[in-house]
């Protein structure tokens, strides 16, 4: 199974703390900066009015970028858009280290007030094309073992647990949880 | 983009219809066609529109970042998918929901597109449409193939073609109608869906259902063409009818639809539609597009022309079976309940009693209810969609419609159930209290996305829901039961005309800097179908919109008389003393360091920043123009207070003469000595700045102008009270358009 579309969320800690305001004018910073990479910033929707919604997002052309508040787990979000070469796990990785880079600009922002934290454990991972990876079974079988290959790699051997969500129509979504604490310079250097 | 869009067609072969899956392969072919360059981008364009793809905000390949234009590197490079419009720029996807009737099945498909080619969000319009936000081009015909599974078609949601037939969302269950709308609305859908005599308009045409006269859920005054079902007895037997209106429309200008015939049986409905459909083809105007609406057409010819001309081409038309089918379709429509009927819960939460006060309406039949699940600025995301389709085969037999205020309901909810379906509810996030009040404002989607917006209409929505929603218990009443409606120009697909508080976006130069405002439009009625359209009373910046809301239900709270509504109390205060109270709001805050006025809700940028002039202290600086545009607008003020006490004359002479005042204000910028001749202003305006093109709307381009110089040309006509009206209204226009003409030639100020 060729993945492709990947989405990761690392959720932040007291997410009732955390005011998604100040998220537009640092999101329109980024705009204006374009920080470089590949990837294009274009625009900012906003959505939280929305209960349980997809919070504050970060349009690109390659892949959005988003303060995510679905099922109520408030989290950093890469929803990537554009196919991408490579193994799975390279597929994971990118996803992987796009969330986390956001993530850390999010958390030096002065503007955030240091609100907008990694809670340190708490991972999501979704498959966003239910024609490459409906969630069954069977993706689950065809991708578990590079999904696994691909934590142990960015929690360094530590321990994991996975879980998947249950309902059928739901893209593949697998919650991850790390056994120890981890920072955001950790992980991103584990993905080095 | 997505990597399985070639799987699609594969997938789903055998499950979409065989004319949507056919008319779905052309338009890949078109789209491989464009991008190889075989096609002309503006027939792609139109072929794109006719599938309800629309552009939207910055794709033309720039941005205003907020300091500076910044242009777009797309990796598409120059290809276009039409003009000044990039390929890989995101665009929208309007999906017709005919009638807004949508089974479970229909809602998850809803969900999974918002979540793979959207945002996650889907997004309810005022016309019962479903909005998907930042799709790109190359993923439609995929999205378009899982929609037709559906048996949903996205084809003529845009172009110069039949919209979606909207319909009373209550048909059928409400208390006071004739009958059931529901089945003929489907059935006109279909029947027009593509017909040969609906593809050469000139511009679009919108066609809604109504099932009584005195409620606002069909709104039939302000469409292209408005039924209301009525019967008649014949003999003894009841007959079935629509009392049909033709050529409404909101707009720039909003135009009442005239009734055509008082009562059309059910099978003459579909070859008189035919029948307007190429009398429009026909004669409406192909190439001016501001005045290519069925609307001016029938203005020009009369109402009494239009009927005889499509009345002799009636008689021309050859027999078809769907149209007797059509009178049929009543007799086999049934929509039945899944539980049995039930009586109220007698005892329910504090929270559930103030949700079930707004959010649910007994039906026509005993035991059953409306729910109504208010959706915040029509916004709902996949995992509530899905939700929602539990919840629908729950409790119903998947009996959801959604709704021109933005909303979705559920009908046939049993009374018994009621408690059950505001958990469930609940859990989904969809419980919010007050629908159809003053916290459930509707508005367009503005500047957020539409590339005509010149305001926030969303930003300020939000704004006021949030605001509204922290004071809701302690409103008033007849507060409470206030309608807000925002568009982000003067287009109003937020239908800001037919509300009590109506807000349209416009912008104002201040202290040399373009400031975002809204011109606030009192005096429309939602009730009747929407049938008294408000007129604006004054423009304010954008970020005193919530003070003035404030102040206007606070003195509705205070001195209304006698159960008056909103319409009636602002005709009693009247415009002079309402802009009197809000006269003080268009100022700029006294501390010059507060920058908030200059940047719009939600949306930290400099407004306008490119139009800026060298900043100067706040309040100071006021140049001539400002001068003669306010002038304007004073004197537009006065024609509309003589209007409104009847004087029409006056009314039109002092439009008239507003336009004027505001077309010398800026031909003053660059001659400054010309007289008060009026012909001598016409034809200086008309040479430097329409023949200049200086003074064009982005998008409308010279139509504006071109209400001055029919203004002009009509000067010695007798003004009826329909023509003064409609001046007023041109007027209006007209100064907005000269406002933003100085605001883009940024005129050095004087002081």
């Amino acid at each position: 199974m060729q993945l492709q579309h990947v989405n990761v969320k690392f959720l932040v800690q007291n997410p009732e703390e955390v005011d998604l305001e100040p998220l537009i004018p640092v999101f329109h910073g980024w705009i204006q900066e374009q920080p470089g990479g590949e990837e294009l910033l274009l625009d900012i929707a906003d959505y939280r009015h929305v209960p349980a919604g997809p919070g504050v997002v970060l349009i690109g052309h390659q892949g959005n970028y988003s303060v995510d508040n679905t099922d109520n787990r408030l989290g950093v979000r890469y929803n990537r858009k554009a196919a991408l070469e490579g193994s799975n796990i390279e597929c994971l990785k990118q996803a992987a280290r796009a969330a986390l880079l956001a993530l850390q600009r999010l958390e030096a922002d002065p503007r955030l007030k240091g609100k907008l934290r990694f809670n340190g454990r708490d991972v999501e991972v979704f498959v966003n094309d239910r024609l490459i990876a409906p969630n069954t079974e069977a993706t689950r079988e065809a991708f578990g073992a590079d999904l696994r290959k691909f934590l142990q790699q960015m929690f360094r051997g530590g321990e994991f647990s996975v879980s998947y969500a249950s309902d059928p129509r739901k893209l593949f979504t697998a919650f991850v949880k790390a056994a120890q604490i981890f920072s955001v310079a950790d992980l991103l250097d584990a993905l080095a | 983009m997505k990597v399985s869009n070639s799987q699609w067609a594969e997938k789903l072969s055998g499950k979409m219809p065989e004319h949507l899956a056919r008319e779905i392969d052309i338009f890949e072919t078109e789209v491989a066609l464009r991008k190889s360059g075989k096609i002309d981008e503006r027939l792609f364009a139109e072929t794109r529109l006719r599938k309800g793809i629309y552009g939207q905000r910055y794709d033309n390949g720039q941005r205003h970042n907020g300091k500076k234009v910044q242009q777009i590197p797309y990796p598409s490079g120059e290809l276009t998918k039409g003009p000044s419009t990039m390929w890989d720029a995101p665009g929208m996807q309007r999906i017709k929901i005919p009638g807004g009737g949508m089974n479970a099945e229909q809602l998850e498909t809803m969900a999974d597109l918002a979540e793979e080619y959207s945002d996650g969000i889907a997004h309810v319009t005022t016309r019962q449409d479903f909005q998907l936000h930042y799709i790109h081009i190359d993923d439609t015909p995929s999205l378009m193939r899982r929609l037709a599974a559906a048996n949903i078609t996205t084809r003529e949601a845009c172009g110069n073609s039949v919209r979606n037939i909207t319909a009373c969302p209550y048909a059928g269950v409400c208390q006071d109608e004739a009958f059931d709308v529901t089945p003929y609305s489907r059935a006109m859908a279909k029947f027009l869906l593509g017909h040969p005599d609906v593809q050469n308009f000139g511009r679009k045409f919108k066609p809604a259902f109504s099932g009584c006269s005195q409620h606002a859920c069909g709104l039939t005054s302000l469409h292209d063409m408005g039924m209301i079902a009525v019967t008649r007895n014949e003999n003894g037997v009841e007959e079935r009818g629509f009392e049909t209106y033709v050529g409404g429309g909101l707009g720039a200008v909003p135009y009442h639809a005239k009734l055509f015939d008082d009562f059309v049986p059910l099978g003459e409905l579909l070859p008189l539609t035919q029948a307007i459909s190429r009398v429009f083809a026909r004669l409406g105007e192909k190439k001016n597009r501001s005045r290519a609406r069925i609307k001016f057409l029938i203005q020009d010819l009369g109402i009494e022309k239009f009927r005889e001309l499509v009345l002799e081409e009636r008689k021309t038309l050859p027999s078809d079976p769907r149209w007797a089918e059509f009178a049929k379709e009543g007799e086999a429509f049934q929509e039945l309940p899944l539980h049995p009927g039930g009586k109220p819960p007698l005892l329910g939460t504090e929270k559930f009693q103030r949700w079930a006060k707004n959010n649910t309406r007994p039906q026509r039949q005993q035991g059953y209810v409306v729910v109504t699940i208010a959706l915040p600025l029509g916004d709902i995301t996949s995992n509530q969609l899905r939700a929602l389709a539990d919840i629908a085969r729950r409790f119903t037999r998947e009996t959801v419609r959604t709704t021109v205020e933005q909303n979705m309901v559920l009908r046939w909810v049993s009374q018994s159930d009621l408690v059950e379906v505001h958990k469930a509810l609940e859990a989904a996030e969809l419980a919010a209290p007050g629908a159809g009040t003053i916290i459930d404002v509707a508005t367009c989607p503005g500047t957020d996305t539409c590339k005509l917006g010149i305001s926030s209409s969303r930003g300020l929505a939000g704004e006021l829901r949030k605001r509204l929603t922290e004071k809701n218990f302690q409103l008033d009443e007849a507060v409470n039961n206030l309608h807000i409606k925002i568009s982000g120009c003067f287009n109003s697909c937020g239908q800001h005309h037919v509300s009590d508080l109506g807000f349209y976006g416009v912008s104002r130069k201040m202290a040399g800097y373009a400031v975002p405002h809204f011109q606030v439009v009192l005096g429309g009625q939602w009730e009747n179908n929407g049938n008294s359209y408000g007129l604006p009373v004054i423009a304010i910046p954008s970020k005193n919109i919530p003070e003035a809301v404030s102040r206007l239900t606070g003195r509705y709270a205070e001195n209304r008389k006698n159960g008056e509504c909103f319409r009636d109390f602002t005709a009693r205060i009247g415009k002079v003393e309402l802009k009197k109270m809000l006269e003080d709001l268009t100022r700029l805050p006294a501390d010059p360091s507060d920058r908030s006025f200059f940047s719009d809700w939600g949306d930290p940028r400099e407004y306008g920043l490119s139009d800026m002039g060298v900043g100067e202290c706040a309040g100071e600086v006021v140049s001539a123009t400002d001068f003669g545009l306010a002038a304007a607008e004073r004197e537009l003020f006065e024609a509309q207070v003589a209007w409104e006490s009847g004087q029409i004359k006056q009314a039109g002479e002092a439009s008239y003469q507003s336009m004027l005042r505001a077309a010398k204000a800026l031909v003053e910028i660059e001659t400054p000595v010309v007289g008060n001749d009026s012909e001598e202003i016409v034809r200086e305006f008309r040479a430097r700045y329409f023949d200049t093109q200086k003074f064009f709307d982005p998008f409308a381009g010279g139509k504006f102008a071109e209400y001055l110089f029919a203004a002009h040309q009509n000067a010695d006509r007798p003004y009826t009270q329909d023509s003064a009206r409609y001046l007023i209204d041109e007027a209006q226009l007209f100064i907005d358009a000269a406002h933003n003409c100085y605001n883009r030639i940024g005129a050095p100020a004087i002081v």
